[in-house]
C-alpha cells in the first residue's frame, strides 16, 4: 500500500488519498493520470491491469486500487 | 454560399425529426436546433448585440452547440469558454474580449456572474424566444463571408491566451474540403471527443449540419475507461471519429481489443500528436476495413490544413507523414532565408489560402508576428500564416512533421506554450525564476523553480490558475538555475539532466 500511495502522491501531491473515495466521480484524476498510474503500477508491482479492470470502481480510491493489485498479484 | 447557417437551413426542413446532436442527457433534432438557434439570435439581436463577441460559457452539451448557432444568427461571433478553466485565466480572456454578453447554463451561472463582466443570460431563458423573421433576415442581408464566426483562445507564451478569429469563408472552405477528403455523408455518425472550446470540434459540428449527420458528444469520463468507451461506440453505432492520438492509444494500449472491438467504426481520423507506430498497427489490425487519416493543422489556419490517408505499412521507427494540403490550401516550406526548401530540406510550414484566419483578437503585435506578407510575393498584399512547425518532404513527396521552432508543445491534444506556465509561476510571490521542460517520451511537463515556497503549496496555487492540461506533472525546486553563457536559463541542460536521470528529478 505504501508503494501505491507514493505513486499516487507523485501524480497529485495535494490529494488526501487516505480518505478520498471519489477520485473519479469528482474529476480529481483525468485520463492522463489513469495512464500514468497503470504504467507505474505495472512496473512497480509487475502486474498488468487488464482492460476490463480499468473501470471507475477500481480507481475511485487508493484502497480500491490496492485491492485490485492484491487480486492481480494472487492470480 | 457565404454563411455557415445555410448548412442548417437546407438540412432542417429536410430532416426536422432526425437527431443532430446528443449526449447522455439530451437529444436535439435538426428542427429543434434550427428553431432554438433562431430564437437565441432573435433574443440577442433584440437586446442590441451585433457584430461583437458573445461568450458561450456552458458545460459541454448539445445546448452549448445550439447556442453557438444562435450567436451567429444574431450577426455576432461566439467565444466558447471551458467550464473547468480557472477563473484567473477566464479573467485574462475577458480582459482581451471585453464582452457585453455571456450565455451560460445552470452549472456555470454563478461563476459567470462572479466574473462581473457583461450581461449574463441563461441559454434556456433565451432559446425559446419566438423568432423575429424580419430582424433575422436583415442581419443576414448585411452579413459578409469575411465576418467572424468564432474566437477560440489558445495558449500564449507571455502568459496571456491569444484569441484566434475565424470567418465564415474559412470555415466553409474547411468543411467542404475536409468532408470531401474524409467522405462524410448523411449516414455519418460522429463520436465527438474534442472539447467544444477549440476549433477541433468544427470537424463534427458543421458536417453534421451540412449532411444531416448525427454527432454524439462522448462523455469525457469514458476516455479513462477503454472497455466502456468502446461499448459506448457500439451502442451508438458510431462510424466516424476524429480524435486526438492519446484518446485512441488509451484504447489500444491496454489490450481492449481482446475484449471488445468497435463494430461500426469505418473512418478514423487522428491528429495533434505523433501516433506511436506499435499502437497504430494495433488499430489497423483490429479494424482492417477502416480508413485511417492523419490530420495536421494549426488553429490559425481554421482547424486542419493537411491530411494523409494511410496507404502503406508502417514499421517501428517510421513516421506517419502529415501528407499534403486540403484542396484550396497551399503549404509553403520556407527556410530561414525565406526561400522554398528543396525536397528533403527542412523548412517552416507556412499556410496560404482561404483557411488562414483573420488574426488574434485585440492583439495587433502578436498578429503581425505570425500573419505575415508572403515573402515570395512582392507585388500585392497577401497574408500567410507562419506556424512555427518545422517539416520536410519525404521520398514520396509527402510532408513530414519534424519539430517545433520554439517552446510550444502538444500534450493530450492540447497546444501549450511552456512560456505561459513559466509566466504564471513567475507571478507567484517568493519565486525567483522558473523553467519548464517537456519530456517527450513520457509526455510529462516538468517545472523547475528557484524560490521560497514548497512543491505542495506551489502545486495548489497553479491548480487555481492554469487549466488542468497545463499543470506540471513534476515540480522540482532548485537552489539555483543553470544558465547558458548568454545568461539565458539553460533548458537544454535541465532537459538532459531529467532524461539522463531516467525521468526523475
Amino acid at each position: 500500500m505504501e508503494e501505491l500511495l507514493n505513486i499516487l502522491k507523485d501524480i497529485h501531491a495535494d490529494v488526501d488519498y487516505d480518505t478520498c473515495t471519489t477520485l473519479i466521480d469528482d474529476g480529481i484524476l483525468d485520463s492522463f493520470d489513469i495512464i500514468s498510474i497503470i504504467t507505474e503500477v505495472s512496473s512497480e508491482f509487475d502486474v498488468q491491469i487488464p482492460a476490463n479492470e480499468i473501470v471507475p470502481e477500481n480507481f475511485n480510491s487508493a484502497a480500491a486500487l490496492w485491492k485490485l493489485i492484491e487480486k492481480l498479484l494472487d492470480e | 454560399m457565404n454563411n455557415v447557417l445555410e448548412y442548417m437551413e437546407s438540412t432542417a426542413p429536410r430532416l426536422p425529426d432526425k437527431v443532430a446532436f446528443a449526449d447522455d442527457d439530451c437529444r436535439l433534432t435538426f428542427g429543434q436546433v434550427y428553431r432554438r438557434a433562431r430564437g437565441t439570435g432573435t433574443a440577442l439581436s433584440a437586446k442590441g448585440y451585433y457584430r461583437e463577441p458573445v461568450v458561450v460559457y456552458m458545460h459541454k452539451s448539445p445546448d452549448m452547440v445550439n447556442a453557438f448557432f444562435g450567436v451567429v444568427y444574431a450577426g455576432c461571433f461566439y467565444v466558447p469558454i471551458d467550464e473547468e478553466m480557472p477563473a484567473h485565466r477566464i479573467g485574462l480572456i475577458f480582459n482581451t474580449l471585453k464582452p457585453r454578453a455571456v450565455i451560460c447554463d445552470a452549472k456555470t451561472v454563478d461563476a459567470a456572474k462572479a466574473l462581473g463582466q457583461g450581461e449574463v443570460m441563461l441559454f434556456t431563458d433565451i432559446c425559446d424566444t419566438p423568432e423575429d423573421t424580419e430582424a433575422l433576415a436583415t442581419i443576414r442581408k448585411h452579413a459578409l463571408d469575411v465576418d467572424p464566426i468564432y474566437i477560440v483562445f489558445t495558449s500564449g507564451s507571455t502568459g496571456v491566451p491569444k484569441g484566434v478569429v475565424a470567418c465564415h469563408r474559412s470555415v466553409i472552405d474547411y468543411i467542404e474540403t475536409l468532408s470531401e477528403a474524409l467522405g462524410f455523408n448523411e449516414d455519418t455518425v460522429f463520436g465527438n471527443q474534442t472539447p467544444l472550446y477549440f476549433d477541433a470540434c468544427l470537424k463534427e459540428l458543421y458536417p453534421t449540419l451540412k449532411f444531416g449527420a448525427t454527432t454524439y458528444l462522448v462523455p469525457k469520463k469514458l476516455f479513462m475507461f477503454p472497455v466502456k468507451l468502446v461499448e459506448y461506440l457500439n451502442e451508438k453505432r458510431i462510424n466516424t471519429v476524429c480524435w486526438v492520438v492519446s484518446a485512441l492509444t488509451m484504447i489500444s494500449a491496454f489490450g481492449t481489443f481482446d475484449t471488445v472491438k468497435p463494430e461500426y467504426l469505418r473512418t478514423v481520423a487522428f491528429g495533434s500528436e505523433v501516433f506511436p507506430i506499435k499502437q497504430f498497427n494495433m488499430w489497423r489490425q483490429a479494424l482492417p476495413e477502416a480508413s485511417f487519416t492523419n490530420l495536421y493543422g494549426p488553429t490559425e489556419a481554421t482547424g486542419m490544413c493537411c491530411y494523409y490517408h494511410v496507404d502503406r505499412e508502417f514499421g517501428p521507427g517510421d513516421v506517419i507523414p502529415i501528407g499534403g494540403p486540403f484542396r484550396n490550401t497551399e503549404i509553403l516550406l520556407l527556410k530561414e532565408d525565406n526561400t522554398l526548401a528543396a525536397d528533403g530540406e527542412t523548412g517552416e510550414i507556412c499556410v496560404r489560402g482561404t483557411s488562414v484566419t483573420l488574426g488574434y483578437y485585440n492583439n495587433p503585435e502578436k498578429t503581425s508576428e505570425a500573419f505575415v506578407q508572403n515573402p515570395l510575393n512582392t507585388a500585392y498584399p497577401e497574408i500567410i500564416y507562419r506556424t512555427g512547425d518545422l517539416a520536410r518532404r519525404n521520398a514520396f513527396g509527402e510532408l513530414e512533421f519534424i519539430s517545433r521552432k520554439d517552446y510550444q508543445i502538444k500534450h493530450m491534444g492540447h497546444r501549450i506554450e511552456l512560456g505561459e506556465i513559466e509566466a504564471v509561476v513567475n507571478l507567484e510571490e517568493g519565486i525567483k525564476s522558473a523553467c519548464c521542460i517537456f519530456d517527450d517520451a513520457a509526455k510529462k511537463i516538468v517545472l523547475y523553480y528557484v524560490g521560497d515556497t514548497d512543491n505542495v503549496s506551489l502545486g495548489k496555487v497553479l491548480r487555481g490558475k492554469l487549466p488542468r492540461y497545463m499543470l506540471p506533472h513534476a515540480v522540482i525546486r532548485l537552489d539555483s538555475m543553470p544558465f547558458t553563457p548568454n545568461g539565458k536559463i539553460d533548458r537544454k541542460l535541465l532537459k538532459e539532466r531529467w532524461i539522463s536521470n531516467g525521468g526523475t528529478p
